[in-house]
């Protein structure tokens, strides 16, 4: 396939000429800006620590039966109502957070700990715990470069509907979903070939099939008991809790630039409620994640104080966020190239930009 | 033939950290263990080439900065993805108060 120098078509596949584009313009594995940050303070920074990612833990564990638990005495009554609501949020919107730390191995110093979570957290993000694990390495070395970022969530021109049809999960879990069942009948799509090394295949093959196995078990249940109950706390919340998690992960990097190698042009800082924050474990300071994955959750928001004279400023509200990224939407839909592109305060480094930023 | 290299005073590598070393066209990570043990691996992640001094280095370990990969600096053996290919190691050593290392 031929590379193109075309900005204006946009091929996102990851074997097709967008691929081949960001080889040739050297977007590939790029080396990308960083802060300078002493190493001090950074090794302060980066050590892991096990209580608050378990404090954190044992509080979600507790909600989730609590809630579950109300919901299920008030089956019946509109009483019932806002504990599935809370549980919906708590299973379908919090997995989210934990499964991407502990896949960064950060949340928790032990690492069996991170292990574990990971694996329930990718369960009920429905998201193959060996195939996101690669998705999301590569998601860091190449954010948001057409054609080898397999994350990209807001493609251009943007697909509007969907973007809405998804605050419901709705694209998101039926294609997360057919993910899992074409592994488990011992396939893997071109783009998981691409970025999952072969000796991984089996292992996202296996643990496929257990997935889905509790997923037929779920419905079986459903049906012998003649009730919801089943689907609303397994799978379920995966659709009428996920809103939180598309919330807090649509403003990540929407409306911003594509194809550049400095997260300050294409990740999004929000200030955010505390309850949010819980929710969404401090991804909210997403351009310090990027460029320090390393640091863990609890220390983003001091990360986020040292680089603060070197970043653009920060959107002060979820609302805020999206007051800007909607209209950037809405425009990238008549105009592909735009992007919102944030002045920096005078302490910053200007923006690197050898490579097209657009 | 191996050659014992000077790499740096003992003191500029703190226990429990670790530094560059490049030597010629090669560069190495020169580490030090919580007792102050020096170890030396290849510089570069096996997984995408990225600096390895620039990570976190915990009990043992040291962790990738780029995408958290692991490997036990004194075996070099992979311990977690996407970390999949084991690091080389070097002989390292103490003499008269610097690191050494044989390559
Ligand atoms: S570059 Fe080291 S784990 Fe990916």
């Amino acid at each position: 396939m031929t590379a193109t120098a075309d900005p204006h078509i946009r091929d996102y596949a990851l074997d097709g000429a967008g691929a081949d584009r960001a080889r040739a313009l050297g977007l590939a594995n790029a080396d990308w800006y960083r802060t300078e940050v002493p190493r001090k303070v950074l090794k302060e920074l980066i050590q892991r620590r096990d209580g608050p990612a378990l404090r954190d833990t044992a509080l979600w564990f507790a909600l989730l039966v609590a809630t579950a638990a109300g919901g299920i005495a008030l089956w019946g009554s509109w009483w019932a109502l806002p504990f599935w609501l809370a549980y919906g949020v708590l299973y379908g919107s919090v997995c989210d957070s934990r499964w991407h730390e502990c896949g960064h191995g950060t949340a928790f110093k032990t690492q069996w700990m991170n292990d574990v979570v990971y694996q329930i957290a990718s369960f009920m993000v429905v998201r193959n715990p060996v195939t996101w694990r690669w998705s999301h390495a590569r998601h860091h070395t190449d954010t948001i470069i057409v054609g080898r970022d397999p994350e990209i969530a807001c493609k251009r021109p943007p697909d509007l509907l969907r973007l809405v049809a998804n605050a419901a999960g709705l694209f998101d879990m039926v294609e997360s979903m057919r993910a899992l069942v074409l592994n488990a009948t011992g396939r893997l799509s071109p783009a998981e070939k691409d970025f999952i090394p072969e000796s991984q295949w089996a292992k996202a093959i296996a643990v496929a099939r257990i997935h889905i196995a509790i997923y037929a078990a779920t419905i079986v249940a459903a049906v012998g008991l003649q009730s919801w109950i089943p689907v609303l706390l397994i799978g379920g919340p995966r659709l009428y809790g996920c809103w939180h998690m598309l919330m807090t992960g649509l403003i990540q990097h929407c409306g911003l630039a594509e194809d550049v190698t400095d997260h300050r042009l294409n990740s999004r800082t929000v200030y955010m409620n505390p309850v949010s924050r819980w929710i969404y474990w401090n991804m909210n300071y997403h351009v310090e994640h990027h460029m320090f994955p390393m640091v863990p959750f609890h220390a983003l928001p001091r990360l986020h104080e040292v680089l603060k004279p070197d970043l653009p400023p920060a959107n002060s509200s979820i609302l805020d966020a999206y007051r800007e990224a909607i209209p950037a939407l809405l425009r990238q839909s008549r105009e592909p190239d735009y992007y919102v592109r944030k002045p920096l305060p005078a302490t910053a480094t200007p923006y690197k930009e050898e490579v097209a930023h657009v | 033939m191996s050659d014992w290299v000077d790499v740096c005073d003992l003191d500029e590598v703190e226990p429990e950290d670790v530094i560059r070393f490049d030597h010629g066209d090669r560069t190495f990570a020169v580490y030090r263990a919580e007792d102050g043990t020096p170890f030396a691996t290849d510089g570069l992640c096996t997984h995408e080439q990225v600096h390895l001094a620039d990570g976190l280095v915990l009990d043992g370990e040291i962790e990738c900065p780029k995408h958290n990969g692991r490997f036990d600096f004194r075996t070099g053996a992979a311990l977690r993805s996407p970390a999949c290919d084991a690091l080389a190691t070097y002989p390292a050593r103490i003499r008269d108060g610097r690191i050494e290392i044989e390559i």
